[in-house]
């Protein structure tokens, strides 16, 4: 008789639904997995390390690379660690703001999620969908920052500046004109909060528009529900964070366990699953980005009524503005200072988490007391997530793989790092 | 009393002589053990419900190689005409390969810092694990205790060279296949040590020593702000000084 091998095969780095760079080595008998070794790092590009070779302010930018789909959750993590080793907290409008852009930030992430996921499992059309709606909130990242993913607009102390008196409309061009255009700049009239207003009342519907397409889809059920199984045991013991504890089960969100930011002053509910399965995380981001519309509205509702500072007026920390640096001796030295030196951390370590929309995201931080941080660590949950993947994946078939590596939601501008 | 004085307490109760250090600091406990007691703590903080420490969120290596050093002295030396504009110092910005520090076997280098997070009660601990020895470092690993140390590890391991004694796998992760060095460690230069590209010529990928030269746009400098003193004085007591 014929002896039998295990046959080994890659998959990636090039792999269309490896999203981004993994390279997966299966080793298969027949479809079945047997054992699943991911190779990571090949966008390693040493972040942390060039975070050490720059004054503080400088690295809020390579933040926003880590995870190229969630940019400002990370941001809010490293300004956090540098706020509380310097002991400042940004003022309470800043708070909301980045409440806000973070849960901005959630709905285009599982957006992303959502179209990439569907894609990957052979349903085309919620790609398409979804990039419709991010579309929107790009614009918004646009308006404040000038910048569609990589913002850098929140800064130690607040963030760059305040929300937009106007919503930039679109322009008449061969593409967009007439009734097109009109549609287009319907909602663009007012301000930027007027535009979220539009956006938030309108996004429930499209909510269920994807529902609709896979909530009871027979082929999206086939293909995830029962597979990927997470215990709640096992979620513990790899370090799981976000979507893939509360798929297993677990209510844990540092939005609501650890408050930052204002998130203690909104309301909103913890979607958990029950079966810890791919299903039953497709269903807890769902219904997450409702609940990050909740959010979104609560916030545009408070930041009309409360005008004020978005940033602190500590010039030792925060540059001044370009008007008084024209009359002020103080204010020029300052800016130099601040441009030439950056400021100086006050010796000690911190570590600063927020709930990103793929888990737990983490800065640590160690200062000497120099106007660069010592050692910069930066957690980052899609690393976890994927070094549990050959536990979760033994003896799933080929096909699943592709489901799972949809299911943790890996980045690896946040993995690799 | 707060979270983290309440687990600090509990910390020094249960453990005694076994925490060497236990600071508590911008509402953050830190504990420091060293390498022949980490399982048996680390096992203790899971399993005991005092502790209920289900997760390892976290594990780093760090470096502790000049910490403290500034390449520009402010203080001092101020003259008539002004500050000393020399800028000396060894940072991994200011030297490539070959010219990078040799003496580096300082005590204390190297450190593992687990951060651990308890969901039962909502806590967050940091422990820190200092190698006794620089040349080789070693720490007993984590990985029998929180299975998802593993990748953790062999980060740590990858970026600084700390081995951890009982991993299963204990390979490079992050850097490239056939890498020489540890990349984080303070005397690996920031510019790196090789550079690739495809030659045309030889139909392949090819390694090359790196072409850029080493640059350093803002000196590394400590500055003693009043106000910061106080904050100072708080942490003195700090691994450092120890």
């Amino acid at each position: 008789m014929e002896e039998i091998r295990n046959y080994t095969m890659n998959f990636g780095p090039q792999h269309p639904a490896a999203h981004g760079v993994l390279r997966l080595v299966l080793e298969m008998d027949g479809e079945v997995v047997v054992r699943a070794d991911p190779h990571i790092g090949l966008l390693h590009r040493g972040t942390e390390k060039l975070a050490e070779s720059k004054p503080f302010n400088q690295s809020v930018g390579y933040m926003d690379r880590l995870d190229y789909v969630s940019m400002m959750c990370s941001e809010h993590a490293y300004v956090r660690a540098v706020e509380k080793l310097l002991g400042i907290e940004a003022p309470v409008r800043a708070q909301y703001i980045r409440t806000m852009f973070d849960e901005i930030t959630r709905i285009l992430n599982h957006l992303m999620w959502i179209g990439s996921n569907a894609l990957d499992l052979g349903a085309m059309a919620v790609f398409l969908y979804a990039f419709r709606e991010r579309e929107e909130l790009m614009d918004c990242y646009e308006a404040v920052s000038g910048a569609r993913m990589h913002a850098t607009y929140y800064r130690p102390g607040g963030v760059y500046r305040d929300l937009p008196a106007q919503m930039p409309q679109y322009r008449a061009s061969p593409w967009h004109k007439g009734a097109d255009l009109a549609r287009l700049n319907q909602w663009r009239q007012g301000s930027m909060l007027d535009f979220l207003d539009a956006f938030t009342a309108d996004f429930p519907r499209k909510v269920d528009e994807y529902e609709e397409l896979l909530t009871g889809n027979r082929i999206w059920k086939q293909r995830t529900v029962g597979i990927g199984v997470v215990s709640p045991e096992q979620a513990h013991a790899w370090g799981m964070t976000g979507p893939m504890l509360r798929g297993s089960g677990i209510a844990w969100d540092l939005r609501k366990k650890q408050p930052y930011a204002a998130y203690a002053d909104v309301d909103f509910d913890i979607p958990v699953g029950t079966n810890g399965d791919c299903y039953d995380r497709y269903l807890v981001r769902v219904a997450e980005m409702r609940q990050s519309n909740r959010i979104i509205r609560q916030c545009v509702e408070w930041l009309r009524r409360n005008p004020g500072p978005v940033i602190l007026d500590d010039h030792k920390v925060i540059p001044p503005h370009r008007e008084e640096m024209k009359e002020d001796m103080e204010a020029l030295i300052h800016h130099f200072k601040l441009f030439t030196e950056g400021y100086a951390v006050p010796a000690g370590e911190c570590y600063s988490a927020v709930e990103a929309p793929k888990g737990e995201f983490g800065v640590y931080m160690i200062s000497d007391g120099a106007n660069k941080p010592f050692r910069v660590k930066l957690r980052a949950p899609g690393f976890a997530h994927l070094s549990s993947m050959d536990e979760i994946v033994r003896g799933h078939m080929l096909a699943d793989v592709v489901a799972m590596i949809g299911t943790y939601d890996v980045v690896f501008g946040e993995i690799d790092r | 009393m707060t979270d983290s004085t309440i687990l600090a307490d509990r910390l020094r109760a249960r453990f005694g002589s076994q925490v060497q250090n236990c600071t508590e600091r911008l509402g953050e406990v830190t504990i420091e053990i060293a390498p022949v007691d980490l399982l048996a703590v680390a096992k203790a903080l899971r399993d005991s419900e005092d502790f209920a420490f289900e997760q390892l969120v976290d594990l780093c290596g760090v470096d502790y190689l000049g910490y403290g050093q500034s390449e520009w002295e402010t203080s001092e030396r101020a003259t008539g005409t002004g500050y000393s504009r020399g800028v000396e110092g060894e940072g991994p910005g200011r030297f490539d390969w070959d010219g990078r520090p040799r003496e580096v076997d300082v005590p204390r280098r190297f450190a593992a810092v687990l951060h651990l997070l308890s969901l039962r009660h909502n806590w967050r601990l940091r422990v820190r694990v200092f190698c006794p020895d620089a040349g080789l470092p070693v720490v007993p690993s984590v990985t029998s205790i929180w299975i998802g140390a593993g990748w953790f590890e062999r980060e740590a391991f990858d970026l600084f060279g700390i081995v951890f004694d009982g991993h299963p796998d204990l390979r490079r992760i992050l850097t490239d296949y056939g890498f020489v060095g540890h990349a984080f460690r303070k005397d690996f230069p920031l510019i790196g040590n090789v550079e690739v590209r495809y030659d045309p010529e030889q139909r392949r990928v090819v390694y090359e020593p790196v072409s850029i030269a080493p640059r350093v746009l803002v000196p590394r400098v400590v500055r003693h702000d009043a106000r910061y003193d106080q904050a100072a004085a708080e942490s003195a007591d700090h691994w450092r000084q120890n």
